[in-house]
């Protein structure tokens, strides 16, 4: 289980105006300017879970990461995972849990993917029966087959990002931190991703959290968000309980050959062009029918389509809401 | 223990596997021993007397430090450590059940060792069979050559914990570029690398007893052609073990202070 109390952080962090003379000017004195990075926060997740943690660029998703893998010591506020409180008894913790950043390669970068397994295997004083067994079942899952005798340095993104998945898993962690584990790969290798993170936690009940800029990720794997904005956690709940919320909003994708449209209360014109209109309806006001009987009133339609907002937009208009 | 020295296995396998370079720094350690030789040989022709060296130990001195160069000189820095603590990439480490301090050690360690291994052999061969007096010697006797194996071993530890304490300095200046370039030029000059230390000013030998430099390079070399033996060879091994528990203790704990401090940079 993994309880975060109160948790907050504070980065300095220098600044200077651009040019040669404020640079030297920087040389003598620095200015540096407090970023509240986490402010207090506090959540709880359970064993089995799997949770997406998502937010803006800047919002504090990896500072979390980081304080919950034992990487980073917070100013205040406590975190205790397994019981263990990872800045704390860091050894003791990590042994417990796996990281995948998706940024960074945990890979050695000269060997053979297979020789960065072995020292993994070492580090985390796996058996050898135990090794044996996990290796066969992540091989055969992530088809590592062909490229685990490659050294890491000649794997492409998708091909090193499911090394980096199973490396993270070798140790069999009961939790496991994944930041944007998808970022920069294609369509194929993201769905194979999600595939595999969806069956290792059902399967073996592996907590996991994750961090993704891709709302994809979130509605294959998760169901439950977390969403963070300037250092605090503004809404957790799940996707379901987030779309209600953002379906409000629908959009009619209207073409026509001719005629006109007369708007009333809860419609708006979103865009119009030569043959194609798109409105907005705000369904608390006007039901779906109700508009679409009142756009179609004096046009000649060819076609009508009608959109629930994607993920992306509900994300979108919740940054908004929020003013981050 | 195991999972260090299975570490030090990766990072050595990983090393080994440039031979292109290893064949470059073969080719340039030759080149720079003729060099360096004919250099010294034009000013022993002036006056051999002048000089505190016998002019074929000096010659085996420098074959020794061209064949074991990669194990000495301080900066064969491994420069992914630099990289990893400026970008972060530390993370990942510090996410493991490690101590970072042992594992960067027996990664150095390793490093060193596989260039070493390809390149000493080579350059020892073709400088023994190089005629007198600019070759190198036999070793004088069996004893003296035990005695600087062990020398060696133990230079090759302080030269190892030294460079950690580089390392740590790092996670403060962030930028490694100004303590590696003073590092660099100063034990150049203080290890005995640029010439023997017993060329140097008697001032300055006498300061130098006192520090970790005089426990790298410089001894093993002189033990080996007996320049130093007997009690005082005896006497600066045990200095160089006491060098290396200094040096490996204070950067432990060192390490520990900078790890509490330290911002895992960037996202």
């Amino acid at each position: 289980m993994i309880k975060l109390n109160n948790i907050s952080k504070t980065y300095r962090i220098r600044r200077r105006e651009t040019g040669i003379k404020n640079a030297l000017k920087s040389f003598f004195s620095h200015k540096y300017e407090l970023l509240r990075a986490l402010d207090d926060v506090s959540f709880t997740v359970n064993d089995g879970e799997m949770v997406g943690y998502i937010g803006p660029n800047g919002a504090g998703k990896s500072s979390t990461v980081k304080i919950m893998s034992g990487i980073l010591t917070p100013d205040s506020g406590s975190c205790e995972i397994d019981g263990l409180t990872p800045w704390k008894q860091r050894k003791e913790h990590v042994k417990n849990i796996g990281v995948v950043f998706g940024q960074r390669s945990q890979l050695w970068w000269d060997v053979p993917v297979c020789d960065s397994f072995e020292l993994l295997k070492d580090i985390y004083s796996v058996s050898d029966r135990d090794y044996k067994r996990v290796y066969d079942e992540l091989i055969e899952r992530l088809s590592l087959q062909e490229i685990i005798k490659t050294p890491a340095r000649q794997l492409s993104l998708g091909q090193r990002m499911r090394c980096e998945i199973a490396a993270s898993l070798i140790h069999e962690p009961r939790i496991l931190f994944l930041d944007e584990p998808t970022i920069g790969l294609d369509a194929v290798s993201k769905i194979a991703v999600r595939q595999f993170l969806k069956e290792i936690n059902q399967e073996k009940k592996t907590t996991m959290i994750l961090t993704t800029h891709d709302m994809q990720d979130i509605e294959a794997l998760t169901e439950r968000i977390l969403l963070i904005g300037k250092g605090k956690i503004l809404l957790d709940g799940s996707l379901d309980e987030l779309k209600l919320k953002g379906n409000a909003q629908k959009k009619l994708n209207v073409r026509f050959s001719v005629g006109e449209f007369e708007l009333c209360g809860g419609i708006t014109l979103l865009k119009r062009s030569e043959g194609e209109a798109v409105f907005g309806v705000d369904t608390e006001i006007i039901s779906v029918s109700r508009a679409i009987e009142q756009v179609t009133k004096k046009a000649e339609i060819t076609d009508l389509e009608v959109m629930g907002s994607t993920a992306e937009e509900l994300v979108v208009s919740l940054y908004r809401d929020f003013g981050i | 223990m195991k999972k260090y020295v299975s570490f030090f296995k990766i990072s050595f396998s990983g090393t080994i596997q440039y031979r292109g370079a290893a064949v470059a720094g073969i080719i340039t350690q030759l080149f720079w021993g003729f060099m360096e030789i004919m250099l010294f040989r034009a000013f022993y022709e002036a006056d051999s007397s002048a000089f505190p060296m016998e002019f074929s130990a000096l010659c085996s001195y420098i074959w020794l430090q061209q064949a074991f160069l990669t194990l000495f000189m301080i900066w064969f820095f491994d420069l992914k450590i630099f990289k990893q603590i400026q970008d972060g990439g530390i993370g990942y480490e510090l996410a493991r059940p490690l101590e970072l301090y042992d594992m960067w050690f027996a990664g150095n360690a390793a490093q060193r060792m596989a260039k070493a291994t390809l390149r000493c052999f080579p350059v020892l061969l073709v400088a023994s069979l190089l005629p007198e007096p600019y070759g190198l010697l036999a070793p004088s006797s069996v004893g003296s050559f035990l005695v600087f194996l062990v020398s060696l071993f133990l230079a090759f530890l302080t030269v190892l914990a030294f460079c950690m304490l580089v390392y740590i300095t790092t996670f403060y200046t962030l930028s490694p570029y100004g303590v590696r370039i003073i590092v660099t030029s100063v034990t150049e000059l203080l290890t005995g690398a640029l010439i023997p230390i017993p060329f140097l000013p008697d001032w300055m030998q006498e300061i130098l007893r006192f520090t970790p430099f005089y426990s790298m390079q410089n001894l093993p070399y002189r033990i080996y052609s007996e320049d130093i033996w007997g009690t005082e060879a005896a006497l600066a091994i045990v200095l160089q073990l006491i060098w290396v528990f200094i040096l490996i203790g204070f950067g432990k704990l060192w390490m520990k202070r900078a790890l509490k401090r330290v911002v895992i940079q960037g996202g």
